[in-house]
């Protein structure tokens, strides 16, 4: 069939489908009783009559009804295949085909429905079902729904999202979804539908619109609705579907499964004062949701300040306070002591005790001081390179610490302890020190300071921290493995933590590293610069100040500003950001500190303190410097988290540029 | 992408025009002739949606069907039944096989449309 004409099509079926019922209903003369010849029949007079009502052959599609009809009752058993009835459905065979070609003669139809009422007990017609009640009642300002899919409504097929979807094409809708039916992790079937919704469907909405949403699991699904108006008095109005009935079923059957009894078990064991190992993925897990709930908490807290309604403030406030204990009990959850971490290192020492030729001990303090289970992880790394270091380099070998004065044991201190949001841990050694000498003659060999160039102390030392520095005389075993401090420092930052190192020539170094307790929340000083808001680590915030005209005035070109006598080296976000809204008459400076070195940061307005929820970058912005992070306000939009090492850094940069040019 | 649609019919004309009505309407569809064809073609190739007779030879729609919810693979794949009659009893075997949606036959191309974009939701 080249031509795609689906009545020709239909013609040609319709001639071959009366020809096998032909077949069929001749050999039935001879097998009355058999049950396949009568299905044959009735399936082939069935699609005669759907395809043929399909495409315009109404006549043929109402007489074929008759007969299928017929068939069908005895196919069920409820009328019997006689020979009188095979010869009229013959007969109803030969008109069927004449209506099909056009050329019937309805006496003759009517006829053969008149033989046919009698061979069987005239087929009781059905009453035609009542149409479906259109607009019952009047369109209101709207309707409150309630409603929850069949379970299997998912497996099935169901598109729910495409259902609430059209609901929300229906008008102004607000849907809430109810997760009360979600059983534990370990009793969930994941294909089953289990959530259940609440919607405020608004505007003039016929009721039979939200039943043609629904049309396909409507007679399976739990559903009310009730008008908007009279919903203040719903025991009146509520148009109830098995809701409550089912309501009461899973009541009861949940009685009827008892509670898995491995949580009393749990808590007995709690109560016991014994320890429950916990896998790290799960703790992970519940801060994620700390996290999302503390984001909801900060958007719901501001809504609640937006609006003069009391008891949404207070409901509000009490739910800050909830989740700020919530997330503090999370944080404790996921702490260890450095004991574990600093334990590692007796090991490592001994070690390199026996590989120098020195004679080492180690001392540890603050062994108690926790920290958050991943950052110690990651800090492992860090401080191994950090006390191989000292070992190597920093401790002198017995004889050269007598010919000193020193005993002849040199001693590694790893010491910790909280201060603020803060862990702080000492790496400290009372060797020689760092050689400012060799320092400056390393930099020099290397390319990193001019010759003869004047250099403060601290910017010397932090030399050592420079990509490609390492002062190994000569590559050993222990160091210069191709890593040097600036990995050392790179990985600290990524901690969002700082390293300071201070040392004294000829009586030792130390090195203290401050890490945040958590990487998950930080508290942020949220600024904004022109449109944008921007969260600053409280933790690195010094003081806020207001930048005076006639200061910025005179800082103009030189980026400096005299702070309690001494200068600080600023910039201006909105330069690098480039933003290009107009500036705020008053700007603000806040200054920020890593180590010791403060680093000014002109924003436009200083919004106030934000509990941040760190989310990391998209892969495809990990390589930008000046941010660690993003988070999300409380009105839904979006602010970067400014990595205040990397400003701090170009601070410094600007202000050694500016000595070098004074 | 457009969406692939599996008729399962064992009227070549029903088939026809079915056909016809969704790749007018941009769907992708592929033709079965009776319930076996169709669980064969359904299970080599994952469609987006079924659309099937139930009444037809060499396994009928609701044996199909069936037989298609007991793969873990078809769970969730959208089953739209023809029917002649809006029968309750017809309705509720079908969807208790995991149907997902009917159409009553006759119906027109743009009620079959409207059908599969409701139950696509697109």
């Amino acid at each position: 069939m080249s031509i795609e004409d689906p009545t020709a099509a239909f013609r040609v079926e319709a001639r071959e489908l009366l020809d096998q019922v032909e077949q069929a209903l001749l050999d039935l003369t001879h097998r009355l009783d058999d049950p396949a010849l009568i299905d044959s029949v009735f399936r082939g007079l069935h699609t005669l009559k759907g395809s043929g009502a399909m495409f315009g052959f109404d006549a043929l599609a109402a007489f074929t009804h008759h007969i299928e009809s017929a068939f069908d009752r005895v196919r069920k058993g409820r009328a019997r295949a006689t020979l009188e009835l095979v010869a009229t459905a013959l007969a109803a065979r030969d008109h069927m085909r004449a209506l099909v070609e056009g050329d019937a003669v309805p006496q003759d139809g009517a006829a053969i429905l008149v033989r046919l009422a009698a061979a069987v007990d005239a087929p009781r017609t059905e009453p035609a079902a009542p149409p479906r009640s259109a607009g019952r009642e009047a369109a209101t300002s709207g309707w409150r729904l309630s409603f929850r899919l069949p379970r299997a409504a998912l497996a099935h097929g169901t598109n729910a999202l495409a259902l609430l979807d059209e609901l929300r094409a229906l008008g102004d809708c607000t849907l809430v979804a109810r997760r009360d039916m979600i059983p534990p992790l370990d009793q969930l079937a994941e294909r089953d539908c289990l959530i259940a919704w609440d919607a405020e469907l608004r505007g003039a909405v016929p009721r039979a619109a939200i039943d043609d949403v629904f049309l396909f699991v409507l007679d399976d699904m739990e559903l009310s609705v009730t008008p908007l108006a009279s919903a203040e008095a719903p025991t009146t109005a509520t148009e109830v579907t098995p809701v409550l009935e089912a309501a009461r079923e899973h009541e009861r059957s949940a009685a009827d499964q008892p509670a898995p009894d491995t949580s009393g078990e749990r808590r007995a064991r709690v109560a016991q004062g014994e320890l429950v190992r916990v896998p790290a993925a799960r703790l992970d897990t519940l801060m994620d949701r700390v996290g999302e709930l503390v984001i909801a908490q900060s958007r719901l807290s501001q809504l609640a300040g937006d609006r003069h309604d009391l008891l949404l403030r207070s409901v509000a406030e009490e739910i800050e306070r909830l989740a700020g204990e919530l997330r503090d009990t999370m944080m404790v959850l996921r702490m260890v002591p450095v004991a574990s971490l600093f334990g590692r290192f007796r090991r490592l020492v001994h070690d390199l005790a026996r590989e120098t030729g020195k004679a080492i001990a180690l001392e540890t303090a603050g062994e108690s001081t926790e920290i958050d289970k991943s950052v110690g992880e990651r800090l492992f790394d860090p401080l191994v390179h950090i006390v191989r270091n000292a070992c190597d380099h920093g401790l002198e070998p017995p004889d050269e610490r007598i010919a000193f004065g020193k005993g002849a044991t040199g001693t590694i201190r790893l010491a910790a302890h909280q201060a603020g949001g803060a862990a702080v841990i000492t790496i400290s050694d009372d060797g020689r020190g760092v050689s400012r000498a060799r320092v400056r003659a390393k930099a020099e060999a290397s390319g990193l300071v001019a010759p003869g160039e004047v250099l403060s102390d601290a910017a010397l030392l932090a030399l050592i921290f420079h990509p490609g520095f390492s002062t190994a005389a000569a590559v050993t075993n222990l160091s210069g493995r191709g890593v040097g401090m600036d990995v050392v420092k790179r990985e600290i930052e990524r901690l969002r933590g700082t390293i300071e190192l201070v040392s004294t020539e000829g009586a030792g170094t130390s090195i203290t590293l401050r890490i945040p307790l958590t990487l998950a929340i930080i508290d942020g000083l949220l600024v904004r610069v022109g449109t944008a808001c921007y969260v600053i680590p409280l933790a690195a915030v010094e003081e806020c100040l207001e930048l005076s005209a006639e200061e910025d005035r005179r800082s103009l070109g030189r980026s400096l500003i005299t702070l309690r006598d001494r200068l600080v080296p600023f910039l201006r976000l909105r330069e690098l950001f480039a933003s290009d809204a107009p500036p705020d008459a008053f700007q603000k400076i806040v200054v920020v500190a890593t180590g010791r070195e403060p680093v000014g940061l002109v924003v436009d307005q200083i919004v106030g303190s934000h509990q941040t929820v760190v989310k990391a970058l998209s892969p495809f912005h990990r390589g930008i410097g000046s941010f660690s992070g993003a988070t999300i306000l409380g009105d839904g939009g979006v602010a970067l988290i400014l990595d205040v090492a990397q400003l701090v850094a170009l601070g410094q940069q600007i202000e050694a540029a500016m000595e070098q040019a004074a | 992408m457009s969406a692939s649609i599996l008729t399962v019919d064992d009227s070549a004309s029903l088939r026809m025009a079915i056909r016809i009505a969704l790749t007018g309407a941009g769907y992708t569809v592929t033709e079965a002739c009776d319930g076996a064809d169709g669980l064969a073609r359904a299970t080599a190739t994952r469609f987006d949606l079924i659309v099937t007779d139930l009444n037809m030879p060499n396994m009928d729609g609701l044996s199909m069907i069936r037989a298609l919810r007991e793969q873990p693979a078809q769970a969730g794949v959208p089953i739209i039944f023809l029917s002649t009659e809006s029968d309750a009893e017809v309705k509720a075997q079908a969807k208790a096989a995991g149907a997902t949606g009917w159409l009553v036959k006759p119906f027109e191309p743009e009620q079959l449309i409207r059908v599969v974009q409701k139950v696509l939701g697109r």
